[in-house]
């Protein structure tokens, strides 16, 4: 019977914690902010740490990426004579796949932990409880500047992941291996569509967005208020975000492009 | 860090995000150079598309004029029916001309050819191309070269 019960008890456990997360963000996000210009400013100094902080990381992995995705795919192509493919899926693979879930996933490590972290210390030296006390809701000070950066920031970091990565694999591809550029060009053209590929890819980004910076910013605020606490909280956020990016990937590609 | 300095790197962070989007638009999926411009329309019907798809490229002498636009099933005759957008500054392809599914290399993508004919009266938005020729399907080619093969040995 105890095995049962505990079942029972992490079940509901779990359908709490969806609940607070899903009641936490709601609330966050619908306050209206007091005064317009306070709001900016802290959305702004967000914008600068969540993602113009996040740019060298993303750039340096697209570049290295990009050549990676043109070499690999020049050694496989030139056996079957047809190499100015590499341009077409140089594209594709990095505007259907690679830039949304890689700036994702380095997103999680790189910003999402420093969110969650930032949040569990201010929680464990009780700044958000003074927040409260002098009548500042720590939630449109704290919670929702951080949210809505995560949100504005990953769909950018992903354009430029792939447009950083295209332009490294057309180094690789025409200037060092030597690839007609015309052909490498037309072929890309040819095949990539704006309004499925590129869109796609955006979108796929803003929902990977979501995901993580939720899971973040709840961690951080319900994290255990000590130094152990913060650890765990901080690990959970990048598997946690990690894991979902994936899952949610799995389904976005079979909604976006699995009707053949 | 001062403020203004904050919204300057966070300005640039976003017109960098503008200009990528930019780049993918333009470079990568070449919205620019295959604009909506002036068209025609001519249609074909083909006993077998083969592995057509819509946006392919028709051609004539291998310089590109067009696009695929449709390809629809014609339920009375049971032949795929298939609308070309021409470009209105090549209007002037002969009534008799041919067209033909091909393929870009060996692995490369279905494309329609046109064989120029001879008459000097050209097509029109809304004529339609009758001398066509289906893609070439390697299953029925190989049934045909076992076919008349055996059949030789019986002789």
């Amino acid at each position: 019977m105890t095995f049962v019960q505990n079942i029972g008890a992490i079940t509901l456990d779990w359908l709490i914690s969806v609940g607070r997360s899903g009641l936490f963000i709601v609330q966050s996000i619908l306050h209206k902010p007091k005064s317009l210009r306070v709001a900016t400013q802290l959305f702004i100094k967000q914008l600068y740490s969540v993602g113009v902080l996040s740019l060298v990381i993303i750039m340096v992995s697209g570049l290295f990426i990009g050549m990676v995705l043109a070499l690999q795919g020049y050694t496989i192509l030139v056996k079957f004579g047809s190499e100015q493919a590499v341009g077409q899926l140089l594209a594709l693979t990095l505007l259907r796949e690679l830039s949304p879930v890689v700036a994702a996933l380095l997103f999680a490590g790189r910003a999402c932990s420093a969110l969650t972290a930032e949040i569990g210390l201010m929680k464990a030296t009780e700044q958000l409880s003074s927040l409260e006390m002098m009548g500042v809701d720590p939630y449109r000070r704290i919670i929702a500047p951080r949210f809505l950066a995560g949100l504005v920031c990953l769909p950018i970091l992903s354009l430029v992941f792939s447009t950083v990565g295209v332009l490294g694999g057309e180094f690789v591809a025409v200037d060092w291996l030597g690839i007609h550029g015309g052909s490498f060009w037309s072929l890309m053209q040819q095949s990539v569509y704006f309004s499925t590929d590129v869109v796609n890819g955006v979108i796929k980004a803003f929902c990977f967005a979501i995901a993580t910076t939720w899971i973040a910013v709840y961690q951080g605020y319900e994290c255990e208020p000590t130094s152990e606490g913060i650890s765990r909280a901080t690990t959970r956020t990048v598997v946690l975000g990690s894991l979902s990016i994936l899952a949610l990937d799995f389904i976005l590609t079979a909604a976006m492009f699995g009707d053949f | 860090m001062k403020s203004k300095q904050l919204e300057l790197f966070v300005g640039l962070f976003i017109v960098l995000g503008f200009a990528s989007l930019a780049y993918l638009a333009i470079q990568v999926s070449g919205l620019g150079s295959i604009g909506k411009g002036d068209v025609y329309q001519i249609q074909a019907r083909f006993e077998d598309i083969g592995g057509l798809t819509e946006r392919a490229k028709v051609s004539v002498s291998g310089v590109t004029i067009g696009e695929v636009e449709s390809i629809v099933l014609d339920k009375e005759l049971y032949m795929a029916l298939v609308t070309l957008n021409i470009n209105t500054d090549m209007a002037v392809i002969p009534v008799d001309s041919a067209a033909a599914i091909l393929t870009n290399g060996l692995l490369g993508e279905k494309y329609i050819g046109i064989s120029i004919g001879a008459e000097e009266e050209y097509l029109k938005n809304g004529d339609e191309i009758t001398d066509t020729q289906s893609a070439l399907v390697l299953e029925t080619l190989i049934s045909q070269f076992l076919f008349e093969s055996t059949s030789g040995d019986d002789e």
